[in-house]
This record gives C-alpha cells, sequence and structure tokens, in this order.
C-alpha cells in the first residue's frame, strides 16, 4: 500500500497515536530545567544511583544470557503442551504487573518464602532489601526479552549448518560453542540489549522486593519516582537521563536488529 | 457544634435506614473524593463504611509528599488530609486550599516488631543492634521524618534495610516477617493486628499532628465540607480515637 492510499481517517489516528508518544517526550525536553540538569547529573545522589543501576543491569543481562540462552534452546527444541507451558512460563514475566512479581518474589526468596526461609535458616543468607534483590527482580522481569529473542533466532537457524557438523564428528558441546551460537549472534545481541534496557528501567519489582536505600537498591528509576515528590527539578534531569539512553538504544539497534524479534 | 451534632444524629438514623439493603434509603450518599495519608487509611475506611448512608467516598491513599505531588500536579479532590503540618502547609501556598487547614487528629510513634518480640528489641537504641534488618520509611514521608527525629533525639544511629514510601510499607514488611523492626505510629499498630507494639518514651517520641482542609479543585466542595465537619465533629473523632488516634 502506497502513502497515499491510506485513509485520511487513518492517517488522523495515526497522528493521534504518534502525539501520545511525543507529548510526554516534549514535555520533559520543554519542561526540563536545563541550568539545573548539569549539577543534577554530577550530583552524588544521582551518580550513585547511576552507577547501581549500570551495575545492576548489566549484572542481570549476564545471568539473563546464562541462564537464558540454554532456556531458550531448550524452548526451540521441544514440542507440544511441554513447550506451550514452558513458553507461557518463561513470557508471563512480560505480562504480569512487576509489583506482582515484587510480592511473588518475596513469597519464592523473602525470609518467610518457600527457598528463602532454607536458605536463611541454613547460611543466614537474607535476600530481600539487598543489591542481590534489585540484581534478582530485574532478572525476572527483564530475562524473558531474551528467551524470546534467541528462541526465534534459534527458529530461523539453518540447521543444515548444525547437521554437517555433526557429519563431521563434532560432538553436542562443540556443536553449541562453534556452529550454534555464532550463528545465533545477532539474535542474542539483539536480545541482550533488550534485556538490558528492560533491567535499566525496572521499577515495581525492585521496589517492592528489594526495598528502596540509596547505594544498594536505589536505581535511578526509583530515584525518579522518590525525587519528583520532593525535587522535581531532579526528577526531570534523571529522566533525560533513562530517556536518552532508551533513544541511543534504539538507535544502535536500527531495524536490523530489532528485526530478530 | 449543635449543627454537627445534629447531623450526626441524622447520620446515625438514616445508617440504620439505609442498613436494609432494599435500596429504600432516605438520603442519596453525597460523593467526595478525600486523599488521605496511608496512615489514615482504617480510620477512614471505618468512617466511610460507618456513614455509607451519608457518604459515598472515593478514598486516595498514600503518602502524604506523594499526594502532595498529586495535588500540585493538578490532581482534583474535594478534601485532603495530611499526616504533618508542613505538606498541608505547601499545598496550602500553591493556593490549593479553601478556607483553613484544621487540626484532624495526633499521633505517635511506636516501634512495630513480630508477634512475640523475638528479637527481644525494647528500645530505640536496639535498633542500632547489628544484623537487625531495620525498616524506615523516606525522609521525604512524614513518618519517615518522625521517626529520624525521634532517633535523633534518642541518639541513636539506625542502618535501614529500606527507605519506604509510605508508612504502610514499613508496616507490611514486618508483618511479613521480611523485616525485624520499623519505626510506624500508634494507630498503624492499633489497627493491623499482626505485628506487635514496643512504646517510645515521651522524651524520645514525636507528636504527629495531622491536618485537614478543604480543596478548591474539588468537584463537590459542599460534600467535602460535610465529611470534614463529620470527622472533626466527637463521632468521627471516636472513630479516629478506636483506631489508635489522639482526637485533635
Amino acid at each position: 500500500m502506497s502513502r497515499a492510499s491510506i485513509p485520511a481517517p487513518l492517517m488522523a489516528l495515526a497522528g493521534l497515536g504518534l502525539l501520545l508518544f511525543l507529548l510526554p517526550l516534549a514535555g520533559l525536553v520543554v519542561r526540563a530545567p536545563w541550568s539545573q540538569v548539569g549539577p543534577a547529573l554530577v550530583a552524588p545522589a544521582t551518580v550513585t544511583a547511576l552507577l547501581l543501576s549500570l551495575f545492576c543491569s548489566v549484572t542481570a543481562t549476564a545471568a539473563a544470557l546464562l541462564l537464558g540462552i540454554p532456556l531458550a534452546l531448550v524452548l526451540a527444541r521441544t514440542t507440544g503442551t511441554l513447550r506451550a507451558v514452558l513458553r507461557a512460563l518463561t513470557t508471563l514475566p512480560m505480562v504480569l504487573p512487576p509489583v506482582v512479581g515484587g510480592v511473588a518474589l518475596f513469597l519464592a526468596f523473602g525470609r518467610r518464602g518457600l527457598v528463602g526461609s532454607l536458605l536463611y535458616q541454613a547460611f543466614g543468607v537474607q535476600i530481600p532489601f539487598t543489591t542481590a534483590a534489585a540484581i534478582l527482580a530485574e532478572t525476572f522481569v527483564a530475562m524473558p526479552f531474551l528467551v524470546i529473542a534467541v528462541e526465534g533466532g534459534l527458529r530461523a537457524l539453518d540447521h543444515r549448518y548444525e547437521e554437517a557438523a555433526r557429519a563431521l564428528g563434532a560432538r553436542g558441546w562443540m556443536v553449541f560453542a562453534r556452529v550454534t551460537l555464532p550463528l545465533l549472534r545477532p539474535a542474542i545481541f539483539s536480545g541482550a540489549v533488550l534485556c538490558w534496557a528492560r533491567a535499566l528501567g525496572e521499577f515495581g519489582a525492585t521496589i517492592t522486593f528489594a526495598g528502596n536505600f540509596p547505594g544498594r537498591t536505589q536505581t535511578v528509576p526509583l530515584a525518579v519516582y522518590i525525587a519528583f515528590e520532593t525535587r522535581p527539578e531532579g526528577a526531570i534531569a534523571l529522566s533525560l537521563i533513562l530517556l536518552v539512553v532508551s533513544l541511543a538504544i534504539l538507535a544502535g539497534m536500527r531495524d536490523r536488529w530489532l528485526g530478530a524479534l | 457544634m449543635v449543627v454537627v451534632t445534629l447531623l450526626v444524629l441524622t447520620a446515625c438514623s438514616t445508617r440504620e435506614g439505609c442498613g436494609g439493603g432494599s435500596g429504600a434509603c432516605a438520603l442519596n450518599p453525597e460523593p467526595v473524593t478525600v486523599f488521605a495519608a496511608a496512615s489514615l487509611q482504617p480510620a477512614f475506611d471505618a468512617f466511610a463504611q460507618r456513614y455509607r448512608g451519608v457518604f459515598n467516598v472515593t478514598f486516595n491513599y498514600a503518602g502524604t509528599q506523594t499526594l502532595t505531588a498529586q495535588l500540585q500536579q493538578g490532581a482534583q479532590a474535594d478534601v485532603f488530609a495530611s499526616a504533618d503540618t508542613a505538606h498541608m502547609t505547601t499545598v496550602q501556598s500553591a493556593g490549593l486550599i479553601a478556607g483553613t487547614p484544621n487540626v484532624l487528629a495526633h499521633n505517635k510513634l511506636e516501634i512495630a516488631v513480630e508477634r512475640g518480640n523475638p528479637k527481644n528489641i525494647h528500645t530505640l537504641a536496639d535498633l542500632a543492634r547489628p544484623g537487625l534488618v531495620v525498616v524506615l520509611a523516606d525522609p521525604s514521608v512524614p513518618a519517615g521524618k518522625y521517626a529520624k527525629q525521634a532517633l535523633a533525639k534518642a541518639g541513636v544511629s539506625v542502618n535501614p534495610a529500606s527507605l519506604e514510601t509510605q508508612v504502610t510499607g514499613v508496616l507490611s514488611k514486618v508483618a511479613l516477617g521480611e523485616a525485624d523492626a520499623g519505626i510506624v505510629y500508634v494507630s498503624d499498630i492499633v489497627t493491623s493486628g499482626k505485628v506487635e507494639g514496643v512504646a517510645i518514651p515521651d522524651a524520645q517520641n514525636v507528636i504527629a499532628d495531622y491536618m485537614i482542609a478543604l480543596l478548591q479543585s474539588g468537584a463537590h466542595v459542599q460534600n467535602g465540607d460535610h465529611f470534614m465537619q463529620y470527622v472533626l465533629a466527637s463521632d468521627g473523632q471516636k472513630i479516629l480515637k478506636d483506631a489508635g488516634f489522639e482526637p485533635a
């Protein structure tokens, strides 16, 4: 369909849809107290939140790569009901309200949780309110993005390469490391970037399960939330940072990478 | 005062009249929107239940600082009830209050611990013990500000596990057993039923002044005024007292 053939009412609705995305961003940019953005950026509280966010989101992405790629392999190789169940389980955090995820994490990994109680009794280890809890929450919410991307990549893969490798005598692990993984690189990359971006923006599960403490669990989104009620200009400055990061991700990935989804 | 008492009497008879559920109610409940500090929820919910024949209340409960930010951003409501005077003053300075704020009630702080007090917490100083998971409200929240003042009065320095965005978050972490202790309001402990309170001596305690005011932005200013009169009347104050507050 050429552009001219789109009916005018549809064009108008499309324009409204675009405005819905554009106006809040415009508000952020227009209302930003630009003279205060610089000082707000280098304020110790901002730097602390940024560094913590960076650490947590990168660690969560690493954990997602470690667990998510094998999970995607299993997903791509199973069929029938089992696959449907596995897929629903894996993608659930994408549609679950993150706050619900946070509550669920408490019930699993809290001091009174299914697993958390064992950890607490055996080793005295408590996960809630720690940086580990923030990472766990981010991994829970963000890993599905990686799994879906990698699974998509696996389905689009030309399996004759793997068969050829096997025919030449390569064993399972070698085929995976030397053939499958390199072929999956674009899917892994785009999945990891999306996963990282989602982890960076995580709020609900984090504030519920990890609490809010500067330098320990107060990531940038939490800092924005707190700042909005006390010093809105600081909140706008922090929001601008996240906006720039998000735009940079999208610009960097372009259609080629997102296309893998 | 006489008018208010009469109103309350009417309210009582109305409530009885509406009790049957047949829909044959003498009065249509007045719609009113109330922004109230999270710690007021048990008391205000009980109030709304008691006067459900008089008012049809829509509550927005959150940390006072959250409500203040929402009002400053143009949120519409008839009544604002804050857990401190500072945020009420902020809203008033922004020109959002109609008339003058009234003192609604008072509250004091208490240490919330698990039932049976397994960690033997008896004073604020005990909260500094290493290995104890202590949760406070963020200093931007009235309860967090009061807790900070109380700890300063006691000369205690605590390393909290989390700074919650409303006092009910502190309460729930203790009730869940995920935190060993937290500083909350006496009213929170009275109404929670899931935690035990450890009293803080008056010399270290802080009196929280709850304020209530009519907002300019409201769609039902007159109903808001009625609501305010009812909660400030002796029966409304008794509901607050039953919920652990000290009457105004």
